[in-house]
């Protein structure tokens, strides 16, 4: 159960952009999560209602976005999804395939901002 | 004042802080010529007698290999650690599940990377946070013991995927329980196709050999 420090984490890096953006209010940070990345989108959630109490970002939704794995699969040579976290396997052709391209994302990928 | 909000793009990675401390560290091994692995696993999966094992090798070879290891309350895995006679630093971690490159650096800080050959991080036993946090290491190492069951690498794909090379340890007892080497093998390759995998026994020291020509082969020179 690592979630709240990626939830300080996150509040870390909107706070600097928000500083970054001469301080407008944040109406959502919106994140990119990936199967790979270690994170439980749910659990994070929460720690996120925790983290964000008493800080300029009590009343700031997190908006998160599932980012779906794909590989780059050696027979088909090009980017595909894999069956499941299970089988990295390419869906279409079956190829085990082990180079990933998507999966590992863990990042703010924008905010709204109220200026 | 314009209440409607406005959507800016912002795309940074949440983990930076962590993963620009780790590249620091990787190029400051690379730097000073040490080879780094660490280790990640459930507890009790015999990360402490493994790494015992390998710097007792690694001594008797020669090489000066060294060790930091994190765990959440004792200092037990430190003091066995140091009956090999290689440095050793405990980080204690108090209620964090997992070892952050910043504490690796900070545990650094007494030793000189140029008096090492090689770098062992043993992460707290964790198969879940630790997939989360680089930690500036060459290689990372998941280890399974034949004791937890052939299916490991499916509850927890996500740290086997992280991971460089598998490690099946307490191979002496693969019998004993019944443990279905194929099996297990089937399972790594499903979640990580290519990984390479060793069966070792820190207590015989089965697959030792092979562990240790491993690393001397990636030694810097």
């Amino acid at each position: 159960m690592h979630e709240l420090s990626i939830a300080l984490s996150i509040l870390e890096v909107a706070g600097e952009e928000v500083e970054r953006r001469g301080g407008p209010q944040v109406e959502a940070i919106h994140l990119r999560v990936g199967p790979l990345s270690g994170v439980v989108p749910e659990a994070l959630v929460s720690a996120y209602e925790l983290a964000r109490e008493a800080t300029p970002f009590a009343a700031c939704r997190l908006v998160i976005e599932e980012v779906p794995i794909v590989v780059f699969c050696p027979k088909c040579e090009a980017e595909r999804s894999v069956h499941s976290m299970q089988d990295f396997s390419c869906v279409e052709c079956g190829t085990p395939a082990a180079k990933l391209i998507h999966g590992r994302e863990l990042e703010v990928s924008a905010m709204e901002l109220i200026e | 004042m314009n209440t409607q909000p406005r959507i800016v793009e912002v795309r940074r990675n949440v983990l930076k802080h962590n993963d620009q401390v780790a590249a620091a560290l990787r190029r400051r091994f690379e730097e000073a010529g040490v080879f780094v692995a660490s280790l990640v696993s459930s507890p009790g999966s015999g990360k402490t007698a493994f790494l015992e094992k390998t710097l007792t090798l690694l001594k008797a070879k020669g090489r000066r290999p060294a060790a930091v290891v994190g765990d959440l309350a004792t200092d037990n895995d430190a003091a066995r650690l140091a009956r090999s006679d290689a440095p050793v630093k405990q980080i204690t971690t108090g209620t964090l599940c997992h070892l952050e490159a910043a504490m690796v650096e900070n545990a650094l800080e007494p030793w000189t990377l140029r008096d090492l050959d090689f770098l062992f991080i043993e992460n707290v036993g964790n198969l879940v946070c630790p997939s989360s946090y680089d930690l500036g290491e060459n290689l990372r190492l998941v280890l399974l013991s034949v004791t937890e069951g052939e299916d490991k690498p499916l509850k927890y794909p996500t740290i086997f995927n992280s991971a460089d090379l598998a490690v099946l340890t307490k191979i002496d007892l693969a019998e004993a329980v019944e443990f279905d080497r194929s099996a297990a093998r089937a399972n790594i390759q499903s979640v990580r196709p290519g990984m390479a995998v060793l069966e070792v026994s820190s207590k015989t020291g089965k697959g030792m050999n092979e562990w240790i020509e491993l690393l001397e082969s990636k030694r810097p020179r």
